[in-house]
């Protein structure tokens, strides 16, 4: 399990939980669960098409996430934050099955862009994932106060001169980043499940942000490292494992919760 | 005639703390009533109970004579604020219209004589102009216009209003105090508004039921809002002054009374 | 109208079934969206649509009708979903978001398992992004009877409704059973998900439910309107979409047709464009 391939599959891994973790938390804190869902639909889209002309599918993530993020921040200042949303994401799923529909190997990318692959990454591609991965966690380190502040009390932070639209389009930036880097190994439809689980899991446990936020990338290495052995041992999905593992720790969490109110 | 409200020994436990605590006070067919108290004293709680929407340990609701859960159209009720996706695509007019029967099931076609007199609610509280609006367009005051249209059509004898007047801006306190103080005579409905601060009552304010530490003291306006009484309930000494033929009720600012859970909010306009 | 109405477009057995089972997906999405809007539900709604691609994945695993596999996920999923959470949207939104990617998940393994035990091609193709070329004419009277009876129960419910959905104090106060009320909207957006997933595939028929009801509400403050609206460009939407998959085949290069499902999503995409369009053109009217 350690040998080979398998070494590549650990490597990214946890490079993507522990970019999960950090980026997840901010989206479940500032409520903006629906966009990280939407986000990578868009990437979708993306690697798709790059599929389709034979470029590197990393780049067509990358540029269609940005696309699509850019393009909820826009769209959601003309109102209905969530049926616009909802829109971007299926537009962008029913044009990356178009373009997939134009390929030969239709059925098997389809799956493996939708629901994720072990070796979604080559080794090739591992310096760019870090420095992918440290400019996400570094941009929200760096932006760590501003993003809380307007998370909380929008007006207060607002009163304080922070711009919140340049902060909302900055922050979609980051996850479209995040994206890029996690659809190719859980899939576009379940990059999700990492962005949300753990975080929404460790919210409930400790109410210290900074801790929280430890904790969130704690479970999701835990889910995604289970998640890998699990895939290894059985040969099903691993997106199957991923949301799985994310569902439980949720439902734990939710569990000691309310054990601890009562 | 049997009382439009009678409230008999109302106790309310929340999580273990205990909200009300043996709460007795009735109200008069078309009484306009003030439930004053500061802020957490069990005010809502207390219109919660009325409404069916709070369960009690002990003690008796009755409306107009009846058990209230029998009373469920006597009884209208105006929120402290909705707060609505600006897309909504209901009118006024329309949220008025569900108040004659949005419990019942099905659809059905508005006979003239019910639009005439969801047109006629909306002309009396000065909102005939809002009528083809956006429910999400309206301002504080014009939002609790619209709520007690919507609270008055089905023609209650008791109208319960929750804090209607804490996010107004004082001309529209005096005007929705007004207008409430015409439409409880011209409907012959009783009033129970809960409030943190009288003084904007005092002019047309029937009844006090003043609450604090989860009792309840109630009386004609005149009989409580005397300087011994009012003293005696909020615990240190308050001046209740006579200015142009107006009432005032003023808390002397005192560094022990900081200290009390009573704090009262009173000024001068 | 010959190059646009390609030859044998009305006489074709699957075209006429599509254009019946389209119609009356698009009605039902269309009404159903209206009141999930008011409700503030589009997220659910879409939540939704994800537990229906589980189901439809798993009745393809067992044999059974991908209808059927459909309704109950989405049914499964609305429980869920009502149970998960009340309180405010962002915890709701959570609430939801966890239901969908339990339920994401399992479709991944049953749509693994479809390809890998019974080898069934095509089948993620086919439940997600819909083929509703292929859906049986036995299915058009199942999905008539479903669609009224949506419609009907709506109908029951939709006074009790709105004023939940605007208020839940103001509603239990006037005595209306508001936990019933909204389970039975639930159904009825779970039927809603289960009807459009068989026209444009279970992951994209949010675009049925959300598309038409959101561009109808920019153009309209009332309720009636808004339901007409939304209902014919639903019913436009799909129509075209029918149209213009059918003679793509002309058009493409190998004559490789495009999906279906593709082009109603740009239709409804651009007709909610075009309204936010007008909205917009009259806002500035009105300020001016």
């Amino acid at each position: 399990m350690f040998s080979g391939f398998m070494i590549n599959a650990w490597q990214v891994g946890t490079i993507v939980a522990i970019v999960a973790g950090v980026v997840g938390f901010v989206v479940v804190l500032r409520g903006d669960v629906f966009a990280a869902h939407a986000v990578p639909n868009g990437a979708f889209a993306g690697a798709a098409g790059a599929s389709v002309v034979g470029l590197s599918p990393l780049l067509g993530l990358g540029v269609f996430a940005l696309i699509a993020a850019l393009g909820i921040g826009v769209l959601r200042r003309f109102g209905q934050r969530d049926a616009t949303t909802a829109l971007v994401l299926v537009l962008s799923l029913a044009t990356g099955s178009a373009l997939l529909s134009q390929s030969t190997q239709y059925a098997s990318s389809t799956y493996a862009l939708l629901f994720g692959e072990i070796l979604g990454v080559s080794s090739a591609h591992l310096i760019p994932l870090l420095a992918l991965g440290a400019t996400c966690v570094g941009a929200v380190a760096l932006r760590w106060r501003a993003l809380l502040l307007s998370a909380v009390t929008p007006d207060i932070a607002s009163a304080r001169g922070l711009r919140q639209g340049r902060l909302d389009a900055g922050f979609l930036v980051i996850v479209a980043l995040a994206t890029t880097m996690t659809v190719p190994v859980v899939g576009a439809l379940l990059v999700f499940s990492l962005m949300v689980g753990p975080p929404a899991a460790a919210r409930l446990l400790v109410s210290r942000p900074g801790r929280a936020m430890g904790l969130a990338t704690l479970l999701s290495l835990v889910v995604l490292w289970s998640a890998l052995v699990a895939a290894y041992e059985t040969n099903w999905p691993v997106g199957f494992f991923v949301s799985t593992g994310s569902t439980l720790v949720y439902l734990v969490a939710r569990r000691i919760s309310q054990h601890g109110t009562e | 005639m049997p009382d439009a409200l009678s409230v008999e020994h109302l106790t309310v436990t929340l999580h273990g703390r205990t909200i009300l605590d043996d709460v007795s006070f009735s109200i008069q067919p078309g009484e306009f009533t003030g439930l004053i108290g500061s802020n957490g004293v069990g005010k809502t709680t207390l219109l919660r109970a009325i409404l069916g929407l709070q369960p009690y340990e002990t003690g008796t609701i009755s409306v107009n004579g009846e058990p209230r859960d029998l009373q469920h159209a006597a009884i209208g009720y105006v929120p402290q604020k909705i707060a609505l996706d600006s897309d909504v695509p209901l009118r006024v007019i329309d949220f008025v219209t569900l108040g004659l029967d949005a419990e019942r099931w099905g659809l059905r076609r508005r006979s003239a004589a019910q639009r005439d007199r969801v047109a006629a609610l909306l002309e009396a509280v000065g909102g005939a102009h809002l009528a083809t609006k956006r429910l999400s367009e309206l301002s504080g005051g014009e939002q609790q216009r619209v709520f007690i249209a919507h609270a008055l059509v089905r023609e209650p004898s008791l109208l319960l209003l929750d804090e209607p007047l804490a996010s107004l801006d004082p001309r529209n306190v005096q005007e929705i105090v007004a207008l409430l103080h015409r439409l409880a005579h011209e409907h012959h409905v009783a009033i129970l508004l809960s409030a943190h601060e009288m003084n904007a009552l005092l002019p047309v304010m029937d009844r006090v039921v003043y609450l604090t530490g989860g009792h309840c003291a109630s009386g004609p306006t005149n009989e409580v809002v005397q300087t011994d009484v009012l003293s005696a309930l909020y615990g240190h000494h308050v001046d209740v002054l006579q200015v142009h033929g107006r009432v005032f009720v003023i808390a002397e600012p005192n560094d022990a009374t900081d200290n009390l859970p009573e704090h009262p909010t009173l000024t001068v306009h | 109208m010959g190059w646009f109405f390609a030859s044998g477009l009305f006489t074709s057995p699957p075209v006429q079934v599509a254009l019946v089972i389209g119609a009356v997906a698009a009605t039902v999405s269309a009404v159903v969206g209206v009141l999930a809007m008011v409700r503030g539900l589009a997220f659910a709604g879409h939540a939704l649509t994800d537990v229906a691609a589980t189901g439809g994945s798993g009745a393809v695993l067992v044999g059974a009708s991908p209808l059927g596999g459909f309704l109950g996920g989405a049914l499964v999923g609305a429980g869920a979903i009502a149970l998960a959470g009340h309180g405010p949207q962002q915890r709701r939104d959570v609430a939801t978001g966890i239901v969908l990617s339990a339920a994401t998940g399992l479709s991944a393994l049953f749509l693994y398992l479809d390809a890998t035990t019974n080898a069934t091609t095509g089948v993620t193709q086919r439940v997600l992004f819909g083929s509703l070329f292929s859906a049986s004419s036995s299915t058009v009277p199942v999905a008539i009877e479903l669609g009224a009876a949506t419609l009907l129960l709506t109908a029951v419910i939709a006074r009790p409704l709105v004023l939940s959905s605007l208020s839940r104090e103001l509603a239990r106060a006037r005595g209306i059973p508001v936990g019933v009320v909204s389970g039975v909207f639930l159904v009825t957006l779970a039927m809603a998900v289960g009807l459009s997933a068989l026209t444009i595939g279970s992951l994209l028929s949010t675009a049925l439910l959300v598309g038409p009801a959101a561009a109808a509400v920019r153009v309209t403050t009332r309720m009636s309107y808004a339901l007409v609206i939304a209902s014919g460009i639903g019913i436009v939407s799909t129509w075209l979409g029918i149209t213009l998959a059918y003679d793509s085949y002309n058009w493409m290069p190998h004559h490789q047709s495009l999906p279906v499902s593709f082009f109603v999503v740009v239709d409804v995409v651009v007709a909610y464009g075009l309204c936010s369009l007008v909205a917009a053109r009259r806002a500035r009217g009105r300020r001016v």
